[in-house]
């Protein structure tokens, strides 16, 4: 920054004055080419902080590449914003530098959080599993003198509501704004009579929650819900034969929850009447969709690609969104300090640029930041919600997730 | 209205066209970037690409459809040569400058450029162009004559809005990830400043005689107006439209009126054009048109505002005098750009 306002006060576009400053300025120059200020500038570091035997992670996971899941480390996502927030951060002085910290396990939070401090690093990224999650998020800020902990991959409701906290932002959505983009889609196409299948996961019965709030909000019929169970064993073939679990006639859609994605999987142009399956395969929610082709959505998926060399996911982009957040927040108020940045992320006196449309601030109420969620199937986007013609008194992204009023959070700031 | 298309059709006058087809083949055939035929466009036309279709589409000044010319892939920025026998289209996907001869409404050749060229400018005796490159984040400079790149300077992510100040020595460019406009010495070849605007800074207009430099900052819902004399934002304007909140306001594509006393601006999502008073800086009054209104263009004769609504695929002419959308057309899939040709 100082440089460049030396820069302009000795208006180089003044040929005369340009030669009389000599061999100076052109120094000078060269650097505002490289975009270098001549005063040194100021590192923050973002860790990214990830569990190394995290299960998602697996190799046969990975290729197993259920839709919306991860399909790689997020550290990549979040080098991809770095290098975008490059250049406008060192114009105020500022360098964003990245360090990538595999815990060998939880028990090694409290080692790196120690590491962390000597490092001077404040904001995370957060890549873990909800228990570690919630283990770093107690921890962390206190152990660092403060932190800001965004996170990119959990859609756990808990932590929005009765598990928040003020030093926590999440730019993954939250489940409840998954279904509720769904419910917002079968609304507006009316089909509203659903078939429910249900899995037995923890997470998936988070998931039949959300759903059923959803369906009530959006005016959604859940017909039957029915378990369903990874088995070949005939005496039970009630549970997993899809044809089985589909034979009634009534629904319109089935809607499957299914977090591990191998039932769901099998679901689709397996029902025994022509519905289409939504959920956990078929028509899905997700925060980001590689072939999304509006909003500058192309340059930031090939961009990824180029890095990553594979296409970017939802939590990819959440860790993309999140870095870029951070940056936004520092380009902001440079001088502010990480209370005061966090203030300015939650009130959202700062926005961020996510390409999917608007631009993106962050709810007061519970850290989750606003953003439209895209409806779509493997192969592409068929809709965003919010959907045209949902309404909201203050602000229509609001209307997925929890609003204001509903929030169980009481940790906000 | 259909007079133009009668003269046209005329035998003798079709003769010349074609022998004068015939040549163009022969020149791009030898060079590929042909200027050989100085012949001015047709009078009476509106040219709009349509980045889906890879077509120009050819239109009268009242919204008539004429004709299409099949153009490189994925059209966006339209502008004349000189002496308007040359339309120079930028294709996004096939990365090249499309030259297209504007008397025969063929393309007749094209320069090749980098990874997703987005928009374009030239150098003031119009030999060079310069190229926002979006994908390798940088302006590159081409030569016409060889079809050389001259150079290239990096600049933030996505860049896009692209103006060269007419005495050829300086460049903007808009990166919309990192939310500045450079300030490039072309000289040099090195970014002077980075000057911040608002979210997602788009496109330029150039007005008050060169003084000011116009930016629509399409994620703020405004414009930010640079002085280019001493590259600091004077003044913001914000666009209020009633019924809508400032999300749905995206500002993109801008132009300059014919008096130059005022700056028609897109709105992008809110449907909506605006004029805005370039003394006052107040909105002198805002026209319904179609969806995601983003490139706009007005005939020279200050009459009619042609605007290319993206997401509808068509386009609205509006009374600019009146402040009232006449009528609008069907273009092909999203049209990007409009050109005049009075």
């Amino acid at each position: 920054m100082r440089g460049a306002v030396r820069l302009a006060t000795v208006s180089p576009w003044l040929p005369g004055l340009k030669a009389a400053m000599g061999a100076g300025l052109v120094c000078c120059l060269a650097l505002a080419g490289g975009l270098a200020s001549a005063a040194p500038l100021q590192n923050v570091t973002v860790a990214v902080v990830s569990l190394a035997s995290d299960a998602r992670y697996t190799a046969k996971q990975l290729e197993r590449a259920y839709p919306d899941h991860p399909a790689g480390r997020v550290v990549d996502a979040a080098r991809m914003a770095v290098d975008d927030a490059a250049l406008e951060l060192q114009e105020l002085g500022l360098a964003l530098k990245l360090k990538d910290v595999p815990l060998a396990d939880a028990q090694a939070l409290s080692k790196v959080l120690a590491e962390l401090k000597a490092g001077h690093v404040q904001h995370i990224v957060a890549d873990l599993p909800v228990d570690v999650l919630v283990a770093l998020v107690k921890a962390a800020p206190g152990a660092l003198g403060g932190a800001m902990i965004v996170n990119v991959s959990s859609d756990n409701d808990a932590l929005r509501n009765e598990a928040c906290s003020a030093a926590l932002l999440h730019t993954y959505p939250s489940r409840q704004m998954y279904t509720d983009a769904l419910a917002q889609y079968l609304a507006v196409r009316n089909w509203r009579k659903v078939l429910l299948l249900q899995g037995s996961l923890p997470e998936d019965q988070l998931q039949g929650a959300a759903m059923l709030l959803s369906a009530k909000r959006y005016g959604l019929k859940i017909l039957q819900t029915k378990p369903f169970k990874l088995s070949g064993d005939p005496r039970e073939r009630d549970l997993f034969n899809t044809r089985l679990l589909t034979n009634e006639r009534a629904h319109e859609v089935v809607a499957v929850m299914d977090s591990q994605g191998e039932f769901a999987r099998t679901l689709p142009y397996a029902t025994q009447w022509p519905r289409p399956v939504v959920g956990s395969n078929g028509l899905m929610a997700m925060a980001w969709h590689p072939q999304w082709e509006r909003n500058g959505g192309p340059q930031i998926s090939r961009r990824f690609q180029k890095l990553a060399k594979r296409p970017m996911q939802s939590q990819d982009w959440a860790a993309w969104i999140a870095v870029k957040a951070i940056a936004a927040g520092l380009a902001d108020n440079p001088k502010a300090d990480l209370a005061k940045q966090l203030q300015q992320l939650r009130t959202g006196a700062v926005v961020v640029d996510g390409n999917k449309g608007p631009a993106l601030t962050f709810r007061a109420w519970d850290g989750q930041l606003r953003q439209p969620i895209m409806l779509g199937h493997g192969d592409g986007v068929v809709g965003m919600a919010p959907l045209e013609g949902v309404l909201h008194p203050t602000e229509v992204l609001d209307t997925l997730g929890t609003d204001q009023k509903e929030s169980k959070c009481q940790q906000r700031s | 209205m259909f007079k133009a298309l009668k003269t046209f059709k005329q035998p003798a006058l079709f003769a010349a066209l074609h022998m004068l087809r015939k040549t163009l083949v022969l020149l791009a055939l030898t060079a590929t970037a042909s200027y050989a035929a100085a012949q001015v466009a047709p009078a009476n036309r509106v040219y709009v690409s349509s980045e889906k279709d890879n077509k120009v589409y050819v239109f009268d000044t009242q919204g008539q459809r004429l004709s299409a010319i099949d153009v490189c892939q994925r059209p966006r920025q339209l502008t004349f040569n000189k002496d308007h026998s040359v339309i120079h289209v930028c294709c996004g996907d096939s990365n090249e400058l499309g030259l297209i001869d504007a008397a025969s409404g063929k393309m007749t050749g094209t320069v090749p450029l980098d990874d997703s060229p987005e928009l374009f400018d030239f150098s003031a005796d119009g030999k060079t162009v310069f190229v926002t490159i979006e994908d390798d984040s940088i302006m590159g400079a081409y030569d016409l004559a060889s079809q050389k790149k001259l150079f290239e300077v990096k600049v933030g992510g996505e860049p896009e809005g692209i103006l060269v100040m007419p005495d050829g020595k300086h460049a903007y460019v808009t990166s919309e990830e990192a939310n500045v406009v450079h300030y490039i010495d072309l000289t040099s070849k090195k970014i002077v400043k980075n000057i911040r605007a608002g979210t997602r800074p788009r496109r330029f207009v150039l007005a008050a005689d060169g003084k000011e430099l116009w930016v629509s900052n399409e994620l703020s819902a405004s414009v930010s107006i640079i002085s280019t004399v001493d590259q600091t934002v004077k003044h913001t304007i914000k666009f209020k439209i009633k019924g809508m909140r400032a999300s749905d306001i995206t500002p993109v594509g801008m132009t300059l009126s014919a008096d130059g006393k005022s700056v028609w601006v897109g709105l992008g999502k809110a449907n909506h054009v605006a004029e805005v008073d370039l003394a006052t800086r107040e909105v002198r009054k805002t026209v319904l048109v179609g969806k995601r209104a983003w490139g706009l263009t007005l005939h020279p004769d200050g009459k009619t505002l042609y605007v290319a609504n993206g997401m509808s695929d068509d386009m609205t002419l509006v009374d600019a005098v009146a402040g009232k959308a006449i009528r609008t057309v069907a273009v092909g899939r999203v049209p990007h750009s409009v050109l005049v040709q009075p």
